[in-house]
């Protein structure tokens, strides 16, 4: 169904292409901050086209009883595979994708102004902005496919981006390694995703979503088909198809380049790998949910442990780490594993949807309070030049608008009312209260931990001790700060946003309302980890030493990562490339082409063994007419006699 | 004149006015001439071709002309296209016209030079336009001797052994190739009456089945060893890195797929039945190239190896996709030729320009040449990205082709190797990337590459066209995925019904 009135949706994704295309070209011809105002520029226009989207679709369009309906605002085939199967390239538009337009254009928006102050004499200034509006190009592409494969497409082009962005610093070798590693990882996880493309697409005849994701459809009524190992065929699509979430949304055990991400510049870290890049993996399951939902119940439970694990393993490192980024990023992924969680004990319609809404609404202001603990991460680190919190301390007096917006996304992300993370927290708690119990004692336990950790980051950098500085920190220029305030208020009042009318897994209206025997016990624990933090860490004190000697063990694998990345190590370098790419590249050269060249050989050696008959000396030829000729009337002689 | 004869002519002219030429400067700009109007012919024979499929032209052959040469043995000179050679013809301008320009200094021998190398893009271009299997054969030949000279004269590093090794191999392939052409020929009349060399002739009469058992192997692996085909592909990384930077280009570029093309066009299109029972086999040998050659690729520390590994298993994929016998992974296959010539003449003609520069290709040597050449690695970066199967560039149109085609097939043993070969886009991409960590990125390794000029406007040319062929592709690949289609519709439904039989053979 094409409606009319969407096809200015097209401009939303245009705007940052062209401007890709634009700056990348001739960005070095002009002055670098040109590159800035114009990316920004470019951007303020997609943003304010998704916001008319977003009014139009939510509150303008015919949406009775079967509540908000997919609308296709363009599409167009790109590729013609088989009689069924085309690639299209188009325009999605329904609950979801538009709320992850809102997502991406205030996010991206507020890092380009950012950026325009952070980036500010770095070499290479245009190139940033471009490969910025390829990222922003590439995402928005990601949220509005229309097709699986769509999607695919998008979702490589957001890892190059990624890839490009993380080894902005390319003279920096550990930024070329975790831009290499990023990539490979992600790579690897996507291997999964197009195999479960290619089972799902066989088994369905569509790369469609909306035939997809028909409860109608063929994914869901051929559920019952072939199976492989006690699971359907669908259901393992759909595992295949989250190892490709997973290794985009850095769920355990695909995580291990998100933490060396960090490489890359702040506002990259707080666009791509904390608001919107690293929850591609949620929205793909989003995308996907009526399938997941009704044909593949143990698919879903894969999600939901995966990320119940995950919020848990990665709070716990978190709590050890050092370096202000690390930190944030283990804090990412253990948001997201909530997320994941979410959506895994949800059900499709009515109430039993609560999970999957609970999701979008916490990956919507998680996005927000997200990029702005990155963001103030980064005005810290524009201020003092170093990652380490123990090379911090005292910053409030020095960093005043950057100390008030970081405390409140510390409030946001503990779950305290009335931020908007105590909301979307709750709904969360409650969707896994209702399906899964130990899943919910598991949330619970998140929740204090990221209390504390968040507070352990809060009180190490602007508080405690306060270290000595080469020169005094100032506060980050306006341009900066801004996007900062901007964000602190999208922190605060997202929460108010009655999502449960708008994002749902049908469509339709869902009542919600807060449980406060849940709600109550959840910010009491975050408090508890707020006050342990604030104990340990106001003031300087002994006792994060000896709290670290006592549970030694723990600390160390915490503060090692859990050896995941050593692990990782020995089979790449160890296994893959000794065991597997040296011999290869011996037999090759040794065996295979040995051959080759042993054919060779020996027909020389045979050539030069019997060229002495072909002597040209004409007493040797004599002899050996004349003896062949006795030799063969003897032979005669014999067989006549 | 008929037109086709232009692809050529033009070659021939033009050797022509090299031999009046005195130097190096006359015979480039004579040669950068030539190859610019048979660049010019191509693209206007691309928009001839489309033009009559669109005025509803449903031959399955155009601009056909057929001149009887040798009649006793019914050899004749028949030439024709459809939407896959005017593909590979496109191919062959394009990547000969940036080889010209990357052979822009060859100071040694200039005139020699660019005549040997236009003589092998005539061999090239007249392979792909013949119909008739004698003509074809000699233009193959063509094609190949010139390579012998270009390598042991204008090569590097061993270049002798090289260029013994590449001809002695590739003309193993001819013999078995004229065994299988004279098979073809003389059971092309099975009925009695003329025998014939012509395509569509033998295509038409149905060659009998058990004379295509013994053929058709023949045919397959003498093309196949043309393709890299496993085992039979060590020629190519010796001769490459031997090769000078054009004829690597044009080798690996546009020669390597004469072999993908001849598989697909002469052993499988006259031979389907033999194809359909032996394919499993070929299958097997191909699906080992795809990941072997890219497990090889990882640990190589010369430029020219890691591109040749490379090669082996783009290659292989090609031959893999073909061998899958439907429609899209077919489509994959021409696509992937396509796509593999471009970005592997662009990787050859990078590697040559960074080697004159850096006097090494050895990539430990090197590093962080971003930050001097910034053009070129750029490039260099949006070739990796290609060959790593990005999406928006045209390896990406080609392998996703290929694999939701490959796995249309219902039964296991075609479905697992194609999730076999889908895991080379993870290898593929750490081979890559490592070079790209090592090369480009990181700090200038070598003092003396801090003063390292950036690319000169004829390197310029040479890149740029194969960027914009590849990202052409990449961005818009309907028309190219449709031109192909259209003529693989009467190839595949003669393979058609006969597919299904794969499996009972394994079984």
């Amino acid at each position: 169904m094409e409606i009319h009135g969407y096809a200015f949706t097209l401009y939303i994704l245009l705007i940052p292409f062209l401007l890709f295309i634009f700056l990348g070209l001739s960005g070095h011809r002009f002055k670098p901050l040109i590159s800035g105002i114009v990316g920004s520029a470019g951007l303020l226009v997609s943003f304010a086209l998704s916001l008319i989207t977003a009014y139009r679709y939510f509150f303008t369009s015919l949406h009775g009883e079967d509540g908000y309906s997919a609308i296709i605002a363009m599409n167009s085939v790109w590729l013609r595979l088989t009689e069924k199967l085309h690639i299209d390239m188009g325009i999605l538009l329904d609950p979801i994708s538009v709320m992850m337009l809102i997502v991406i254009t205030t996010v991206s928006l507020m890092v380009h102004i950012y950026s325009i102050g952070y980036m500010k004499g770095e070499r290479g200034y245009e190139r940033f902005f471009s490969f910025l509006s390829l990222f922003t190009f590439s995402m928005l592409g990601l949220v509005v496919a229309t097709n699986i494969f769509q999607m695919y497409i998008f979702w490589e082009l957001v890892g190059v981006s990624s890839y490009l962005l993380i080894g902005f610093y390319y003279q920096k070798p550990s930024a070329v390694a975790a831009s290499k590693k990023a990539f490979i990882v992600t790579r690897f996880a996507d291997l999964g995703f197009l195999i479960g493309i290619l089972v799902l697409s066989y088994t369905t005849g569509t790369f469609d979503f909306k035939t997809l994701t028909d409860p109608a459809g063929p994914a869901v009524t051929h559920a019952g088909g072939a199976t492989f190992l006690g699971l359907s065929i669908i259901t393992w699509s759909l595992i295949l198809v989250f190892m490709g979430g997973a290794g985009k949304s850095a769920m355990f055990p695909l995580h291990i380049w998100l933490p060396d991400a960090m490489e890359g510049p702040t506002p990259v870290s707080a666009l791509i790998h904390a608001a919107t890049m690293v929850v591609a993996g949620v929205y793909l399951v989003a995308r996907l949910f009526p399938i997941y939902a009704l044909a593949g119940i143990p698919a879903l439970n894969v999600v939901a442990y995966v990320g119940g694990f995950t919020s848990l393993f990665a709070a716990v490192i978190a709590c050890t780490q050092l370096d202000i980024k690390r930190v944030l990023a283990y804090s990412t992924m253990s948001q997201i594993g909530y997320m994941m969680l979410a959506l895994g004990v949800s059900g499709y319609g009515g109430h039993e949807g609560l999970g999957f809404m609970a999701s979008m609404f916490h990956l919507f202001t998680h996005a927000m309070f997200k990029a702005l603990l990155f963001l103030c991460a980064g005005a810290v680190i524009h201020a003092v030049h170093s990652n380490y919190m123990n090379e911090m301390g005292g910053l409030r007096k020095f960093l005043p608008i950057t100390h008030i917006t970081f405390l409140i996304a510390c409030l946001t992300i503990a779950g305290i009312p009335p931020f908007s993370g105590f909301f979307s927290k709750d709904e969360i708690l409650a969707a896994a209260w209702h399906h899964n119990k130990v899943l919910f004692v598991v949330e619970y336990l998140v929740a204090g931990l990221t209390a504390f950790y968040m507070f352990r980051l809060y009180y190490s950098i602007f508080h405690g001790r306060q270290a000595h500085y080469h020169h005094t920190p100032h506060e980050a220029p306006y341009v900066m700060t801004i996007p900062l305030m901007f964000l602190a208020a999208a922190s605060i009042f997202t929460g108010f946003i009655p999502f449960h009318n708008l994002v749902t897994s049908d469509g339709m209206h869902l009542e919600t309302h807060i449980e406060w025997g849940i709600a109550i016990p959840s910010v009491l624990i975050a408090a508890a980890g707020i006050a342990v933090a604030t104990v340990m860490y106001r003031k300087e004190s002994t006792l994060p030493a000896r709290m670290a000697s006592t549970f030694r063990h723990l600390y160390t694998w915490s503060f090692h990562k859990f050896y995941i990345d050593e692990v990782y190590l020995f089979v790449t370098k160890k296994i893959i490339f000794r065991y597997i790419s040296t011999p290869v590249a011996w037999f090759d050269r040794h065996v295979v082409d040995g051959t080759m060249n042993g054919i060779a050989w020996v027909i020389e050696f045979t050539s030069h063994r019997i060229k002495g008959f072909q002597s040209g000396q004409l007493q040797q030829y004599a002899i050996v007419f004349v003896s062949g000729a006795v030799l063969l009337i003897l032979v005669f002689i014999y067989l006549l006699y | 004149m008929h037109f086709l004869n232009l692809f050529v002519i033009v070659p021939a002219l033009t050797i022509l006015a090299i031999l009046f030429t005195r130097d190096l400067r006359g015979a480039r700009w004579a040669s950068a001439v030539g190859m610019s109007i048979q660049l010019i012919l191509a693209g206007a024979l691309v928009f001839m071709y489309l033009g009559a499929r669109k005025a509803g032209v449903t031959d399955e052959m155009l601009f056909t002309s057929d001149t009887s040469w040798f009649p006793s043995l019914n050899i004749r000179y028949a030439i024709g296209v459809d939407g896959i050679s005017v593909a590979m013809i496109a191919l062959t301008a394009i990547v000969i016209f940036a080889g010209v320009f990357a052979s822009w200094e060859m100071e040694f021998l200039s005139r020699e030079f660019f005549i040997s190398l236009i003589l092998l893009s005539s061999g090239v271009f007249g392979f792909f336009i013949s119909l008739d299997l004698f003509t074809m054969f000699l233009f193959y030949e063509l094609a190949v001797i010139p390579m012998y000279l270009l390598i042991g004269i204008w090569g590097s590093g061993p270049k002798e052994y090289s260029a013994m090794k590449l001809t002695l191999m590739l003309m193993g392939g001819s013999a078995l190739l004229t065994v299988g052409i004279l098979g073809l020929y003389f059971y092309s009349a099975p009925e009695g009456g003329q025998r014939t060399f012509h395509i569509l002739e033998i295509a038409r009469a149905s060659i009998p089945v058990t004379a295509q058992r013994f053929f058709f192997p023949f045919t397959f692996i003498g093309f196949g060893i043309l393709g890299a085909l496993f085992p039979l592909h060590t020629w190519s990384p010796d001769g490459h890195s031997s090769a000078p930077t054009a004829v690597s280009m044009l080798h690996a570029g546009v020669l390597m797929k004469l072999g993908g093309y001849g598989c697909f066009r002469v052993a499988m299109f006259l031979m389907p039945e033999a194809a359909s029972e032996l394919a499993w086999i070929f299958i097997i040998l191909t699906t080992i190239s795809v990941v072997y050659g890219a497990f090889g690729a990882i640990w190589q520390k010369d430029l020219k190896y890691i591109n040749a590994y490379s090669s082996v298993s783009h290659c292989g994929l090609v031959l893999f996709a073909l061998l899958m016998m439907n429609q899209t992974a077919m489509n994959g296959a021409i696509i992937q030729m396509i796509s593999h010539g471009l970005m592997t003449a662009l990787f050859f003609a990078l590697i040559g320009m960074i080697y004159s520069r850096t006097h090494t290709r050895i990539i430990d040597e090197m590093g962080g040449l971003m930050k001097v050449i910034p053009f070129l690695s750029v490039v260099y970066v949006i070739a990796g990205l290609a060959s790593l199967g990005l999406p928006g560039l045209s390896g990406f149109v080609a392998e996703a082709t290929i694999f939701v085609g490959a796995f249309q097939h219902a039964d296991t043993f075609h479905r697992v190797v194609t999730i076999v070969a889908t895991t080379s886009i993870v290898i593929t991409a750490v081979y890559i990337l490592r070079v790209i960590g090592i090369l480009l990125l990181g700090p200038i390794k070598n003092d003396h590459y801090e003063h390292l000029g950036d690319a000169r406007w004829y390197e310029r040319i040479s890149t740029i066209i194969l960027v914009i062929g590849i990202a052409g592709i990449g961005l818009a690949p309907l028309w190219l995925s449709d031109m192909i289609n259209f003529s693989l519709g009467p190839i595949v439904s003669k393979l058609a019904g006969l597919v299904n039989d794969v499996p009972l053979v394994l079984n």
